[in-house]
C-alpha cells in the first residue's frame, strides 16, 4: 500500500469534480463561444463555474480569468500587468522565495528593461511587509508575493502587504496556488488585485486554473487570437477543466468542514514533524506556526534529498524534495537559500505534504521509514569508497 | 528477494541488461521468483548550453528520456541519480589533468572505477536498498575457490574488461554483467523483440562530456589551460616544428602535427615540464618494455612477484605475451615478447591469463621505464 505524502505537488481528482466534469467530456461538448444550442449548453457550465469560483474568493464573476493552471496565471499576472502599466513605470517587487512561474517571468521582464526588486525573507521564510512598503517607488507597477510557500509552507502576512500596496496605489498579485486548498480567501479583505489558483492542487483536474483580475486592473493578454475571457485569454475554454476546478474548489472551501480538516491535518503534520525531527541530524524548515496545515518540511544533514525520496518510494512512501523535479538536478532550493541555509545543507531537503486520505497510521509508518532510510543513507555516505580500498600487495621488493 | 539496481544509460546494451536481470524475455514476463529491479540513470553533468542540446551521448537529456521509456516498457521503477559532483572531480577533472601531465586520459575506466562501481554502488544501493548493480558491460564474472574472477566476454569483439580491470573483489561481488555471454547482434535482437525504443540506437563513440570531441575547450574551461606554442622535436632532438601546447597532444597521435618529413610520424613522447612534443617514425615508437604504476589485481594480490601473462595497452588492441615483474610499492615492469606500439602514459596496461583479467597498472612516462 502506497502512502501518498506529496499533495503539494498534486492531489487525486475528487469524486465531486470528476462527476461534475463528466457531462462536459461526453454530451456537453460544445464550444462556449458558439451561438447554437450545443454552444449555449457549454457556455452555461462555464458561466456557472465562473460564478462559483468568484463567490469562493469574494470576487465578481467578470473578474475571473480561466487559464491552463497556476503557471499561466502567474505568468499572466506578472507580464499582463507589467506591460499594460509600462508607460507609468517599469518596476516590480517580488520575493526571493516565489515559485519559478513568478521568478522566471520577472527575469524575462528584466531582460526587457524592467527593474525587479527581490525581497529577502527571514530564516522562517517570512516576508516583512515594511520591506515591501520601503521598496515601493513612483515607478513601481506591481508587487507579487505568494500567500503560502510551496516548499516550506510558510504563510505570508498578505493582508498587511495588501494594505501597503493599496495605500501606494500599486497592483498587488498573490500566488495562492498552495494556499487555496486551506486558507479562506477574500480578495477584498486581503486587498489584492490579482490572485492565482490551480485546480489540481485542490483535488481538481490538471491543466486548469484561474486568475482573479480586479476590475480596473490594466492587463494585456499573453495569448492572442480570440475574444474569450473578456480578451484577457484567447483560446477555446477548457470547459470540463473549468467545471472541475469550480466543483473541487467548492468542496474544499466548504465550512466548517475545512476548518475541521485543517485541524486534523495540523495534528498529522505536527506528529510527523515531532517524530522525524527527533532523528539526529533532521531539522524542521519553515515557520513553526505560520505554515500550511498539511506541510511538513525538513532537511537532513549529509544526504541528498533526491536519494531519500527514492529510498522512501521503494518503501511505499511518496514524498518530495520540495519541488517536483525529475531530471535529477541538485541545484539547492532557492527558497532554502533565501532563508539563509547553506547550499550543502539545503540539498538534504524533504517535503511531506498530507491530504484528505492520510491517517494517523500513515504518520507512524512514515516516521519508521524515514528513520530506516536516513540511517541507511548516512551509513553509505560515511563508508569508505570501495574503489579507494588499497589493492592488497604481497610485499615485493623491486628487482 | 533481493533487489538489483540496473544502471541504464539510455543505450541498447544497458536496456537489455536491465531486461535480463528483471527476467524479462521476448517469451514473456518474469516468474514470481524474479528479482526486483530498479532502473537508475545517472546524471553526470548539468544540462543546458548549446553543446548538450544537439548532442546524443549517454549523458544527455535525450538519453534520460530513452532510459525512462525502456524502464516503463519493462515495468520497473526508474530514478535519476545525480552524480555530478563525483563525476566532475573523478572523471572530468581527472581527464583534464591527464592531458596536463602529458598523459592520455582514460575516462571510461575512471567512470567505472569511481562512478558506476563506487558512487552508484555505495550511494545508489543505500538509496534503493539493493544488494547489486547490473550494467550493460560486455564482460563476465565467476567465482572459484571463494574468489571472484573478471573474465572477457564471449564476444571477443565487444569485450570491455579493458575498462574494468580496476574492480575489486568487493565490487565484483556486488556486480552483474548480464550481457557477458551475448554478442551485440543478439543484444539488438532481444531489444527488438522486446520492442525497446533503443534497439537500433547507434553506438556512442565520443566521450560523453566532450561535445563534438573538442577537449581543448574543456582544458581551458576546467583548468585554465589555453596552450602555449612549443617545439616539436624528432627522435634525434632536432626541432622540426611548432605545436600549440603540449596538452593538446597524446602519445601515438598522428594527425594535426603540422610536420612534413616525407614519412608518417607520430607523437612519441610528451614532456610537460619543457612544453615539448617528441615525434618519431612508426618503428621508433614501439617498445618492448615499459613501466606501469598504480598496480591493482582483481584477486586482491598478484599471482607472483614475476609471472607470465598477456598484456593489452589500449582498447581493442591485440594483446601480446609478456613477463611482468613487480616493482616497488605499486609498480610493474612489463616486458613484451614482441614490441607493442606506442604505450601511452596514463592508459592502462591490462593483464590477462587466458580469458581471465588479472588486473594491471597505468602506463608510466617513458623516462620511468628507462630509469628502471
Amino acid at each position: 500500500m502506497t502512502i501518498y505524502l506529496d499533495h503539494a505537488s498534486t492531489t487525486p481528482l475528487g469524486r465531486e469534480a470528476f462527476e461534475a466534469m463528466l457531462p462536459y467530456l461526453t454530451e456537453h461538448w460544445g464550444n462556449p463561444s458558439s451561438i447554437h444550442g450545443s454552444g449555449r449548453r457549454a457556455r452555461q457550465g462555464l458561466d456557472e463555474a465562473r460564478e462559483t469560483v468568484a463567490m469562493l474568493i469574494g470576487a465578481k464573476p467578470r473578474e475571473i480569468v480561466f487559464t491552463s493552471g497556476g503557471t499561466e496565471s502567474d505568468n499572466l499576472a506578472i507580464s499582463g500587468v507589467a506591460w499594460a502599466a509600462s508607460a507609468r513605470g517599469r518596476h516590480i517587487i517580488t520575493s526571493a522565495i516565489e515559485h519559478k512561474a513568478v521568478l522566471q517571468e520577472c527575469a524575462l521582464l528584466e531582460r526587457h528593461g524592467f527593474e525587479v526588486t527581490y525581497l529577502g525573507v527571514d530564516d522562517h521564510g517570512l516576508v516583512d511587509p515594511e520591506a515591501v512598503a520601503a521598496a515601493i517607488t513612483d515607478r513601481t507597477v506591481l508587487v507579487s508575493i505568494m500567500a503560502a510557500n510551496n516548499e516550506v509552507g510558510t504563510i505570508q502576512p498578505i493582508a498587511e502587504i495588501g494594505s501597503m500596496c493599496r495605500a501606494r496605489r500599486v497592483s498587488f498579485h498573490v500566488d495562492a496556488v498552495q494556499a487555496a486548498p486551506f486558507l479562506p480567501i477574500d480578495v477584498n479583505a486581503w486587498q489584492v488585485d490579482l490572485l492565482s489558483i490551480s485546480a489540481h492542487k485542490l483535488h481538481g483536474p490538471k491543466g486548469s486554473g484561474a486568475l482573479f483580475v480586479r476590475q480596473g486592473t490594466p492587463m494585456v493578454p499573453l495569448l492572442q487570437g480570440g475574444s474569450q475571457e473578456r480578451q484577457r485569454r484567447a483560446g477555446t475554454e477548457n470547459v470540463a477543466g473549468v467545471v472541475g476546478l469550480a466543483a473541487a474548489f467548492a468542496v474544499t472551501a466548504e465550512e466548517p468542514k475545512r476548518a475541521a480538516e485543517n485541524a486534523r491535518l495540523t495534528g498529522l503534520r505536527d506528529s510527523l514533524l515531532e517524530g522525524v525531527t527527533a532523528i539526529s541530524g533532521i531539522v524542521r524548515t519553515g515557520h513553526p506556526d505560520l505554515r500550511l496545515p498539511n506541510c511538513a518540511s525538513v532537511m537532513i544533514d549529509g544526504i541528498e534529498g533526491g536519494d531519500l525520496v527514492a529510498a522512501l518510494d521503494l518503501e511505499g512512501i511518496e514524498a518530495s524534495t520540495g519541488s517536483a523535479c525529475t531530471t535529477g538536478s541538485v541545484e539547492p532550493s532557492h527558497v532554502l537559500l533565501a532563508m539563509g541555509i547553506e547550499p550543502e545543507r539545503a540539498r538534504g531537503s524533504l517535503r511531506l505534504t498530507f491530504g484528505r486520505e492520510n491517517t494517523e497510521a500513515d504518520v507512524e509508518t512514515t516516521i519508521e521509514a524515514v528513520t530506516r532510510c536516513v540511517a541507511r543513507l548516512l551509513a553509505a555516505s560515511a563508508a569508505p569508497e570501495r574503489a579507494q580500498a588499497p589493492a592488497a600487495m604481497s610485499g615485493a621488493p623491486s628487482v | 528477494m533481493s533487489r538489483i539496481v540496473a544502471a541504464m544509460s539510455g543505450g541498447v546494451d544497458s536496456s537489455v541488461a536491465a531486461a535480463m536481470v528483471a527476467g524479462i524475455t521476448p517469451d514473456g514476463r518474469p516468474p514470481e521468483t524474479a528479482e526486483e529491479v530498479v532502473g537508475v540513470w545517472m546524471r553526470t553533468h548539468p544540462f543546458g548550453g548549446e553543446g548538450w542540446e544537439a548532442k546524443r551521448s549517454c549523458c544527455s537529456p535525450d538519453a534520460a528520456d530513452d532510459a525512462r521509456r525502456v524502464a516503463q516498457i519493462l515495468g520497473i521503477p526508474f530514478f535519476v541519480l545525480n552524480v555530478e559532483d563525483a563525476f566532475g572531480a573523478r572523471v572530468i577533472d581527472a581527464f583534464a589533468d591527464a592531458y596536463l601531465q602529458g598523459a592520455t586520459p582514460n575516462p571510461c575506466q575512471a567512470c567505472n572505477q569511481y562512478i558506476k562501481f563506487d558512487e552508484l554502488l555505495r550511494r545508489g544501493l543505500a538509496a534503493y536498498g539493493a544488494d547489486q548493480v547490473a550494467t550493460g558491460h560486455y564482460a563476465r564474472i565467476d567465482r572459484i575457490h571463494g574468489r571472484w574472477r573478471l573474465l572477457r566476454s564471449l564476444d571477443a569483439n565487444k569485450d570491455q574488461t579493458y575498462f574494468l580491470w580496476v574492480l575489486t573483489q568487493a565490487q565484483l561481488a556486488a556486480t552483474r554483467f548480464p550481457l557477458g555471454e551475448l554478442s551485440k547482434p543478439q543484444v539488438r535482437e532481444i531489444a527488438t523483440q522486446l520492442g525497446l525504443p533503443t534497439a537500433a540506437k547507434p553506438e556512442s563513440q565520443e566521450i560523453c562530456f566532450v561535445p563534438a570531441g573538442d577537449y581543448r575547450a574543456l582544458l581551458e574551461e576546467r583548468r585554465g589551460y589555453a596552450g602555449e606554442p612549443g617545439p616539436i622535436l624528432d627522435a634525434q632532438g632536432a626541432t622540426v616544428g611548432t605545436h600549440t601546447g603540449y596538452a593538446h597532444y597524446t602519445v601515438g597521435q598522428r594527425h594535426g602535427l603540422g610536420v612534413a618529413l616525407g614519412e608518417a610520424v607520430y607523437v612519441r613522447e610528451i614532456r610537460p615540464a619543457s612544453n615539448t612534443v617528441v615525434i618519431g617514425a612508426r618503428d621508433e615508437i614501439a617498445q618492448s618494455q615499459f613501466m606501469a604504476t598504480d598496480r591493482r589485481f582483481v584477486a586482491g594480490e598478484p599471482p607472483a612477484e614475476r609471472f607470465e601473462a598477456r598484456v593489452r595497452i589500449r582498447h581493442r588492441a591485440p594483446d601480446v605475451a609478456c613477463s611482468v615483474t613487480l616493482q616497488g610499492a605499486d609498480g610493474l615492469l612489463v616486458e613484451t615478447a614482441a614490441p607493442v606500439w606506442a604505450p601511452a602514459p596514463g592508459q592502462a596496461a591490462v593483464l590477462y591469463d587466458g580469458d581471465e583479467c588479472l588486473g594491471g597498472g597505468r602506463i608510466a612516462h617513458r623516462d620511468a621505464a628507462t630509469a628502471a
